[in-house]
């Protein structure tokens, strides 16, 4: 990645100015033009750089206090198929494919899964479960009860 | 909070969490789906930051594509020693994040490095530092981000 790229996530990483023509104010603090920013902006939303602009709701405040890491250890050939499917299911924010660590470890698949109550999780990590059906090998849940620690993620 | 949240906040809430437009006059042009003045828009996502119910109002980057290298960490930490550990594990500005979780691998915490040498180098140190193993659970394969949480 460039500089002028690096800068422009370093200027917008905590947001964007709340104004009418908040690119041309970016433009100007980073000594661009607005046509810049607003290419440079498209390019990386179209290499996936960027996922999405937008607002980022806070779980918390929109009532999903009942966050659990569903983890699942789903047979190596069948991922490949499962994984998007799980992924694709509403309430999943996050699904990744990490690797086992056995014998302490025996999980493959994670997806965060947010509820409002424990029992509304619940249901929704059943529906995992039916997706995975014969390929599913064993589970666990994590509900998470203390943040430590959250920082924004710094990019240099 | 979200008892407190009109029509309007939880459209915004719902419909805004990707999409925003990229053009000279982004808020009058995402306003428009809303039916109301771009001012509007512009004070109603300030009051939404401002009492919490959004964490952020910008481009979400993909941290792994933007270069670096990241990987999730687990730790199994007797109830007993856990402040000391988490204050421990904390101090270190390659975590990015780092929750408490229900199990009896009871920490779980996200480094961000700008090199994949500094992940390994950063969990050995904390491996000496709290006396404990670590698993390192690098993502391998992502099957979808995008979750559009209802208001």
């Amino acid at each position: 990645m460039n500089a002028i790229d690096r800068a422009i996530v370093r200027a917008t990483q905590a947001g964007l100015p709340l104004i009418a023509r908040p690119y041309e104010a970016l433009a100007s603090s980073l000594g661009l033009t607005e046509t810049d920013i607003l290419e440079r902006l498209k390019s990386m939303l179209a290499d996936g750089r960027i996922r999405r602009i937008g607002v980022v709701p806070n779980h918390y405040a929109l009532g999903y206090r009942a966050n659990a890491m569903s983890v699942w250890d789903v047979a190596d050939e069948a991922l490949e198929a499962l994984g998007p499917q799980v992924g694709a299911l509403p309430f999943v924010s996050h699904c990744y494919r990490r690797p086992r660590r056995l014998p302490a470890w025996p999980y493959n698949l994670f997806a965060m899964v947010h509820g409002r109550t424990r029992d509304d999780t619940a249901e929704k990590i059943e529906a995992i479960r039916k997706v995975l059906g014969a390929s599913l090998r064993a589970s666990d849940v994590l509900y998470s009860t203390r943040i430590l620690k959250k920082t924004g993620m710094r990019i240099a | 909070m979200r008892d407190t949240l009109d029509e309007l906040d939880r459209a915004i809430v719902n419909r805004l969490q990707g999409g925003f437009p990229l053009s000279e006059r982004p808020f009058a042009e995402a306003a428009k789906e809303f039916e109301v003045d771009e001012r509007v828009l512009i004070s109603r996502i300030e009051k939404l930051l401002a009492n919490g119910t959004l964490s952020r109002f910008g481009p979400l980057f993909d941290a792994e594509r933007l270069g670096g290298a990241f990987t999730l960490c687990a730790m199994r930490v007797p109830a007993d020693d856990f402040e000391r550990v988490a204050a421990q594990v904390n101090a270190h500005p390659e975590v990015a994040h780092n929750y408490e979780r229900e199990h009896r691998f009871n920490m779980w915490f996200v480094l961000a490095t700008s090199t994949p040498e500094d992940i390994d180098r950063t969990i050995r140190k904390l491996e000496v530092e709290t006396g404990y193993p670590i698993l390192n659970l690098p993502r391998l394969d992502e099957y979808y981000i995008g979750l559009q949480l209802a208001a």
